[in-house]
């Protein structure tokens, strides 16, 4: 499991288990749980899970089994600005692992981590579905077409002062 | 639409053009209407996406089907003291046609639409999908009604059987017999569920359908659910469709508000709601059973059929799944009948299918053709050709799961079968075009290595399997391979289709036994030749300096980041292959195109 420890704050078990409750605490709506978990803290690391397991009484093990099977969930925290690169296949052919290879070399980060001020992660998914722009970059919630590697450094720099 | 404006704006508001920030345009074009006291004239409307997404953001003005392409909020002015106002086109928006370069003021003579016929896209770009009111006007619900008030539901399950209409998500089951063995099965609680994990890498018509027509899609499954006799609906969608989740939920809670789902619909004493359900990334999920099991809350993992989901699904109840295209159908069968549906498309494959067009092509959107269509049509009328005029290479249709088909196969009319005799398949409609630049191997590669991510891991033969298929590949892109590699290739690809559990693993070896077959010679000259010719294979590629042309300016050396450049001031340099890193800095610096790749 994570290597990071955290100590949950009162109020985080009591959002967790309000979240828990609001399912009427079933097993079924796992997934839906964990969604509205992660969308509050932004991750789940295995204290929260804790949290869940206890409150829908499905054990820990099924939980990180969830956790890790579907990419959405993660358990490392995300930079401010987490930054996705599509590498879906319209965008791969059009391009993407140079950019996604620029990001790397411009932020000093792998696919998976996050700079060390926290600031941004790197992350890659498969296909949002925009491939009339492709290569897509999501950036929060904001999204970027028809990239080159050499507009990452300018995209960058839109978050220098955040 | 709102019938006594003289014209209405239709605002493109699909994923892709709101990326292209849609919304503002949207705002600018309210704004100007206001400003010009034109509010009463013409009306700023947000619909689905139009397909053109290759020329977004896109903004049609109705009723004289004028298309806008690329437009920006700074045109909004221009386009309401002109066109609304004057009733003059704005000529530098048009679309312009590529080959005799004159603008087309009609969106019906571009070529992109001229071949097109849409009835799973019936409403996208036309409605505003998240107003009722407009899907009502254009015969919403009536499907629903007819069902419920003239219809039995053998009658419905035999309208959709002679309709032809089959599985849209792939598989290519026939819509009809998948009811009635549902249908046939008892219990006391039945499923209705809606496919909308849509994970195939490059096509988005769900998306598109849900974000354009979301009320298609409830009328549909309610209808579905009293065929079957199920009184609850389940749409799986993918989280990372945050649009197309909006949009249903305010479907959904319109629907409720009209009477039109709920309890007691048009008072005929059937009920039917709908939920929705989140997918989490994965793409296996896309299959039935693993999808039933990532709804009751567990891991996304297929089991074996049967039972299959029909007799025994979701809380081990019957329950039937179709994909999101298959239900666009549904309402437009039972309104225009099922003879009407099969004149259209060929012989074994009826209807039409709709197509996410993406890749080197000119026109990357998304298309509804007639089966039966060919591939040539489809990729060089309505798609434009290949871009910057390069040579067509090869298509790949299927997704991750379908194959690489060649210039051989571009006459061959697009059905279910055709495409599975060529080594491909139908798939859920992504067409992904290459050019003379993507290496073969290295798509193969790339499908690849989706696959051993995606894979579940419950069977060996697709966990180990495509694992060890992609480090082979990985030799051949290296120029390590033997003969020996390509053979055990082949065979390794063969057995996993044969031994996996599910769609998934029986797939997945697809990619690489179709570019076995039909580009055998590049996989020949990378294991012989060490050589790649679309210049793809880093490993392959020597960056070598040109004697003749270079003037020995040291720019190359200054730059290189392994320090492999030699040779001093205004002496011909040299590259040290053993310690080049090829990454490509050198070719980049020399002002005299003194380097090339070899």
């Amino acid at each position: 499991m994570s290597s990071i420890k955290i100590k949950l704050k009162e109020k985080d078990v009591a959002k967790i288990i309000e979240i828990c409750d609001s399912f009427d605490n079933n097993p079924g709506d796992l997934i839906n749980v964990l969604h509205k978990v992660q969308g509050e803290f932004g991750y789940l690391p295995a204290e929260v899970q804790e949290v869940v397991s206890n409150q829908l009484k499905v054990s820990l093990a099924k939980i990180y089994g969830v956790v890790t099977f579907y990419s959405f969930f993660t358990m490392i925290p995300r930079g401010k600005h987490p930054i996705s690169i599509c590498t879906g296949t319209a965008c791969y052919v059009r391009g993407a692992e140079k950019v996604l290879d620029e990001f790397k070399k411009v932020l000093g980060i792998k696919v998976g981590e996050s700079t060390a001020d926290g600031k941004f992660s790197l992350t890659c998914l498969r296909c949002v579905g925009a491939c009339g722009l492709a290569p897509v970059v999501q950036i929060g919630d904001k999204t970027y077409g028809r990239l080159a590697p050499d507009d990452v450094k300018r995209i960058l720099d839109e978050y220098a002062d955040n | 639409m709102a019938q006594q404006l003289k014209m209405q704006l239709l605002v493109c508001g699909g994923t892709g053009c709101r990326a292209s920030e849609s919304e503002s345009i949207e705002a600018a074009l309210a704004r100007e209407l206001k400003a010009h006291g034109l509010e009463n004239e013409a009306k700023v409307i947000t619909t689905g996406c139009f397909g053109f997404c290759e020329k977004g953001p896109i903004v049609k003005v109705h009723p004289d089907n004028t298309f806008y392409t690329q437009v920006t909020p700074a045109d909004a002015r221009e386009i309401v003291e002109e066109h609304v106002l004057k009733g003059r086109k704005v000529e530098r928006l048009l679309y312009t046609d590529p080959e005799n370069k004159e603008h087309v003021p009609d969106s019906r003579h571009m070529g992109f639409y001229r071949k097109q016929i849409r009835i799973a896209l019936r409403n996208c770009g036309f409605i505003n999908p998240e107003n009722i009111d407009e899907y009502l006007a254009r015969d919403g619900y009536e499907a629903l009604g007819k069902c419920l008030a003239e219809m039995t539901p053998d009658a419905v399950i035999d309208i959709m059987k002679k309709s032809g209409l089959r599985g849209r998500g792939g598989g290519g089951f026939p819509t009809g017999l998948k009811w009635e063995i549902t249908r046939k099965s008892v219990a006391d609680q039945k499923y209705v569920v809606c496919n909308a994990d849509e994970g195939d890498p490059g096509a988005f018509m769900d998306r598109s359908i849900l974000e354009g027509d979301p009320h298609a899609i409830l009328e549909a499954m309610a209808i579905c659910g009293y065929a079957i006799g199920a009184t609850k609906g389940l749409i799986y969608i993918r989280a990372e469709y945050p649009l197309a989740i909006k949009r249903l939920k305010i479907a959904i809670d319109q629907a409720m508000e009209y009477g039109l789902l709920g309890k007691n619909i048009f008072e005929t004493g059937f009920d039917f709601d709908v939920e929705l359900r989140y997918g989490a990334g994965a793409f296996v999920c896309g299959e039935e059973t693993a999808l039933i099991h990532s709804m009751e809350g567990s891991r996304g993992e297929p089991t074996f059929k049967p039972p299959f989901p029909s007799v025994e699904g979701y809380m081990g109840k019957p329950t039937n799944v179709n994909n999101v295209e298959t239900f666009a159908n549904v309402p437009i069968i039972i309104n225009k009948g099922a003879d009407w549906f099969a004149s259209i498309g060929t012989e074994r494959s009826k209807g039409t299918k709709v197509f996410a067009l993406a890749g080197k092509i000119n026109n990357v959107g998304l298309i509804e053709v007639p089966m039966g269509t060919t591939l040539r049509e489809v990729i060089f009328e309505i798609g434009g050709g290949i871009k910057d005029g390069k040579e067509f290479k090869a298509v790949q249709t299927g997704g991750p799961s379908g194959g690489c088909l060649t210039q051989k196969h571009l006459d061959i009319p697009i059905e279910y079968e055709t495409l599975v005799e060529a080594g491909s398949m139908m798939g859920s409609g992504g067409m992904i075009v290459m050019d003379e630049d993507d290496c073969m191997v290295s798509m193969a590669k790339f499908y690849l290595e989706f696959t051993v991510e995606e894979s579940c891991g419950k069977c060996s033969p697709c966990r180990i399997g495509n694992k060890r298929l992609h480090e082979m590949l990985e030799t051949v892109t290296e120029g390590k391979a033997t003969m020996e590699t390509l053979e055990k290739l082949k065979n390794l690809s063969n057995v996993i289709k044969d031994t996996s559990l599910c769609g998934l693993g029986q797939t997945a070896p697809n990619p690489v036994l179709s570019t076995l077959n039909n580009f055998w010679d590049e996989y020949l000259e990378h294991v012989e030749d060490h050589k790649c010719r679309a210049g793809a294979c880093k490993s392959l590629m020597r960056y070598v300096i040109i004697p003749d042309n270079c003037v020995g300016c040291t720019a190359c050396a200054r730059n290189c980041p392994v320090n492999c450049i030699s040779g001093e001031r205004k002496q011909v340099h040299e590259i040290d292959q053993s310690t080049c890193i090829k990454c490509g800095t050198c070719m980049e610096k020399c002002k005299f195109n003194a380097i090339e790749i070899v």
